[in-house]
């Protein structure tokens, strides 16, 4: 930081260089606290005819120049750095996932505990892995030597073993990777980096298997002890040696490299920094997910474990299909409240992902589109939960009171039910032309339990505030707290079986009362099955969300966190959409007969102003 | 003016098309520059080594990893044929024996101390490339492989499956807008490429692979034909690798779609040449899209009146191809470029264009839901 100090520092100039788009936004210190002034973006010029990403960056800066008048770049356009006056930035930092990303193979001896935890490694640190082997993986040993042989990841992570554990597994996984002898992505002059993060006692060994072949690089242990993971030294040498060989090899970041004033960070690391540090500071629990054309990211923290998962073919335009595969035509066309005929819906869905850019003109079409966002959604959600669990293979001190629930360990940390705040980005969500579709979607999708605050992160500006805390966390949290998030508002469900399946007599199952900011009080009850929204908005000067007292009670049989007909006293916050009042019960069903689903699906519609009347009458 | 890019498919009468045909190791290039190439020319071979067989041959002969050395009959690098006894070991002063035989023939490849693991890596695989167009070799890339090139006419599909192949055009269909159905597929379309209108239907693609036909171009194909036919639903546009006996371009999208007019009207003058064909189809960064190329035989060197048009963008009076519903597949001229946002009827707002179809009607479109019509 060319030895500013933090409190010297007032300018911040950020980009994030995506696979399609580069985008940079100036921050800047006003009246004692960060806020974001612009946000500039250019198209990224990593491959063919550019080849060199720094085209790109100097476009997006430039285009922060034009809208701001504050000259960044000098004659040679180079960034000017530090600031004065009117000219330049304190200083500069960058994220990165174009080319691909960081692309890993991970290995380990058991797949559900040392492979587990050395893919959960890769993940933290904001890789794509392409595949996990391991002992136990039910392929044969020439299978596996095969794929990893075909296979060009940028690096490979192996653990295994317990320190003072045997070695011979380990070893033996070693000597696949020996015999595939496998060959780096990018860049031929070069062997593939290789972090052994397993067995103390297996070091040397490894070293005799693997020294020669490929660039090896050895630190502690990421499970030395079957209680405990230790995953900070791997994820550390992962980034270390991403900025080594992976970004030193991609057209124009050595270039990249040398403006920066902190090392660059793989995208989906960076956005996991900045949920994991406002978790932490705020004390709560968290979901982020970050839905794309290709892939569906999702970032948790419970229980201040962090997690992260990337669902590889869930996405909204080149995956769209894969959605459609996996989840099926049923669970698709359950949320859309008219019919659709088959054949038809399964051209559009391949003209999609054939011609992944297009965009959705007639309403009916947004409506089918945003079904299968739902669907994309939840499908990312249950392998979130299945790999965010507690650590496996640990011998457990259970209780009498256990006795009756025998599970294998590794139950999910994920907990609806203490979960505080669910943030949604990518274009599906973020770019909905109405906020309430977005706050459904995830609603839809992720089923909050009791009371969970909705937001969109709406330009993505997640990944640049997420290397900004590594380097000054103050600017980075004020800015994602008052820049960052579009709040859309507070989801209250209540957990409990809803009696509205088909028709039955719907009983109250909440009443509430709200003292609004002005005083008033909004009061009334809602029904099992039925979705309500209450107007609770930002503060309109300083766009921070309106809060107001709330205070719940469930009916018998119902919760909000408190127990079962336990009455609760909060404050709710609002948002562009307010409170979202679901009575429809967690576990949720939609009716199964199609005239009562369709109208149901209609009347929640319509409650949450979703779409259009005129639109859902016409369907 | 208003002005946008959205680039669209190449369908041309006459282009010189270069392929790049690359080992996937280094080895023999066995053609030189200036050399005459047939599709069916082997231009470049390698050997990939071999595959590798790993067994424990410690826990076969019971023995602790560690002595294994003094067990094993061949060392490394030596060759082993399969079934051969690779280690022997002897126990209750030479009562009981047990070996250890050779599970694939090769070169043993390693033997491990720390895991008694030996390695054995099975013959080479000898792969080679040909040339695919018929052509000229016009560079030659050290050990690597060579560049073919071709004059001719070259259309690009939007989707495609099955690998590269060529043979004789044939239109079997009346005009652009013909289902090709499996009535209008015989014996006579053996090895040929065979010309439909909008859509191929299931039992024509069925048909089309027994008569073994090498072949179809058509408009569109229904998304629930593809899957009876892939036996799989078609998850994500990454294609070329499936072994179905036949290669499909399809050159409009999913569902019944006219072939554009000026497509069909260049396959139909090109009917009896000689057709190179791919299926290959990669919707993701570095984008690849399905192929015909139809070369002209003659000297490639001769000057053609060669025109690079400048890409200028879209722009008002450039053909377009309308490339989501509600429009689907109609192709029109863009009649004006409005600069600012507009609502559409889902609310979105977005940059539009407004087209006049070929009948004189009007629509405002997204710009992003169309396709320049490329020459």
């Amino acid at each position: 930081m060319k030895g500013l100090k933090p409190e010297d520092i007032k300018i911040i100039l950020a980009t994030d260089c995506g696979s399609t788009t580069t985008k940079a936004i100036l921050i800047e210190k006003k009246g004692g606290e960060f806020r974001l002034i612009v946000r500039g973006e250019a198209p990224t010029t990593v491959e063919a005819p550019f080849e060199d990403v720094t085209m790109g960056v100097l476009n997006a800066v430039g285009e922060v120049e034009e809208l701001t008048g504050r000259k960044l770049l000098d004659e040679k356009g180079q960034i000017i750095s530090p600031a004065k006056g009117n000219e330049g930035t304190d200083i500069y930092i960058s994220t990165s996932s174009a080319g691909g990303g960081l692309q890993m193979m991970v290995a380990g001896v058991v797949r559900s505990m040392t492979a587990e935890s050395a893919e959960r490694a890769a993940l933290g640190a904001g890789a794509i892995v392409m595949d996990v082997i391991a002992s136990n993986d039910k392929r044969l040993p020439h299978q596996q030597i095969q794929r990893i042989r075909h296979l060009r990841p940028d690096m490979i992570l192996l653990s295994g073993g317990i320190d003072g554990g045997t070695t011979t597994h380990v070893v033996e996984i070693a000597e696949l990777i020996s015999a595939a002898d496998p060959k780096p992505r990018l860049g031929t002059g070069y062997k593939l980096p290789v972090i052994y993060a397993g067995n103390v006692v297996a070091r040397e060994a490894i070293k005799e298997t693997l020294g020669e072949k490929v660039d090896l690089d050895i630190v502690d242990n990421l499970r030395p002890v079957l209680e405990r993971e230790n995953l900070l030294p791997a994820r550390e040498k992962i980034h270390d040696l991403f900025m080594e060989h992976v970004m030193a090899q991609a057209p124009g970041y050595r270039k990249l490299m040398t403006w920066t004033d902190a090392p660059i960070m793989p995208t989906p690391g960076a956005v996991g920094l900045i949920i994991k540090t406002i978790a932490d500071q705020e004390g709560i629990e968290a979901v982020g997910v970050d839905i794309g054309g290709a892939t569906t990211d999702i970032f948790s923290v419970f229980l201040g474990v962090f997690n992260r998962t990337v669902s590889a073919n869930l996405g909204m335009s080149y995956s769209v299909s894969n959605v459609f595969a996996e989840a099926g035509l049923e669970n698709v066309m359950r949320w859309v409240p008219f019919h659709m005929n088959e054949r038809d819906l399964r051209n559009r869905v391949k003209n999609k992902m054939i011609r992944p850019t297009t965009i959705p003109q007639m309403m009916e079409e947004l409506i089918f589109e945003q079904a299968i966002a739902k669907e994309a959604l939840r499908l990312a959600f249950i392998q979130h939960k299945s790999f965010a669990t507690a650590l496996k293979g640990i011998q457990q001190q259970r209780t009498i009171a256990d006795a009756f629930d025998q599970s294998a360990g590794g139950l999910t940390l994920v907990n609806m039910m203490t979960l505080n705040m669910l943030i949604g980005s990518g274009g599906v969500l973020s770019h909905a032309p109405r906020r309430q579709q977005a706050a459904l979607m995830m609603i839809d999708s992720f089923l909050p339990e009791a009371i969970t605050r909705l937001a969109v992160d709406s330009i993505f500006m997640m990944p640049q505030l997420g290397v900004l805390s590594a380097v000054h966390p103050k600017a980075a949290t004020e800015v994602f707290d008052k820049d960052c998030l579009i709040h859309l508002g507070t989801c209250i469900a209540p957990v409990g079986e809803s009696s509205a399946r088909g028709g039955k007599e719907e009983k109250d199952i909440l009443e509430y009362n709200f003292v609004m900011p002005d005083g008033k009080n909004v009061e009334g009850s809602i029904k099992s099955g039925e979705m309500r929204r209450i107007p609770l908005d930002l503060d309109e000067k300083t766009g921070i969300p309106l809060t107001c007292k709330a205070s719940l009670n469930p009916h018998r049989g119902f919760d909000l966190g408190a127990g079962k007909g336990n009455k609760v006293e909060t404050t709710i916050h609002g948002g562009v959409s307010g409170i979202i009042l679901d009575g429809r019960g967690r576990p949720f069903i939609l009716p199964t007969d199609p005239k009562v689903r369709v109208q149901k699906l209609k009347e929640w519609m319509l409650a949450l102003d979703i779409y259009p009347k005129e639109a859902l009458e016409r369907l | 003016m208003g002005h946008a890019y959205t680039p669209g498919l190449k369908v041309t009468e006459k282009i010189q098309v270069t392929k790049r045909r690359i080992l996937p190791l280094k080895g023999d290039v066995l053609v030189k520059v200036g050399d005459k190439v047939k599709p069916d020319t082997v231009v470049a071979r390698t050997l990939l080594p071999g595959n590798v067989e790993p067994f424990n041959v410690a826990n076969v002969l019971g023995i602790p990893p560690e002595d294994i050395m003094f067990h094993m009959l061949r060392k490394e690098g030596e060759r082993v044929k399969q079934g051969e006894i690779i280690a022997k070991s002897k126990s209750f002063f030479g009562l009981f024996s047990s070996e250890c035989k050779s599970k694939a023939e090769g070169t043993v490849e390693s033997i491990s101390s720390v895991t008694g693991q030996v390695l054995i890596r099975g013959n080479p695989i000898p792969v080679e490339i040909k040339a695919y167009l018929d052509g000229e070799v016009v560079e030659v890339f050290e050990r690597e492989g060579v560049a073919v090139s071709t004059w001719g006419s070259f259309i690009q599909g939007i989707f495609g499956i099955g690998g590269e192949t060529h043979g004789e055009i044939k239109v079997v269909v009346k005009d652009n807008t013909e289902v090709l159905t499996d009535k209008l597929i015989d014996r006579d379309c053996k090895d040929k490429v065979i010309v439909g209108g909008s859509l191929v239907t299931a039992d024509a693609i069925k048909k089309a692979v027994s008569v073994e036909a090498k072949g179809v171009v058509v408009g569109g194909f229904d998304d629930k034909d593809l899957r009876d036919f892939l036996g799989y639903d078609l998850g994500v546009a990454i294609t070329g690798s499936e072994e179905l006996g036949i290669s499909l371009v399809v050159t409009e999208g999913f569902g019944q779609i006219n072939m554009a007019e000026k497509t069909f009207s260049l396959l139909k003058s090109k009917e009896g040449k000689m057709a190179c064909i791919n299926g290959a189809t990669q919707i993701r960064a570095g984008v690849i899209r399905p192929e015909v190329v139809i070369p002209y035989v003659g000297d490639m060197h001769k000057k053609e009146a060669k025109v690079d048009l400048e890409n200028i963008g879209l722009t008002e009076g450039y053909p377009v191809r309308v490339i989501r519903e509600p429009y689907f597949g109609h192709l029109g001229k863009v009649s004006a470029l409005p600069p600012a946002l507009q609502k559409l009827e889902s609310e979105s707002s977005a940059r539009v264009l407004e087209v006049e179809f070929q009948d004189g009607t009007k629509a405002i479109i997204p710009r992003a839901n169309v396709e320049m019509l490329e020459e």
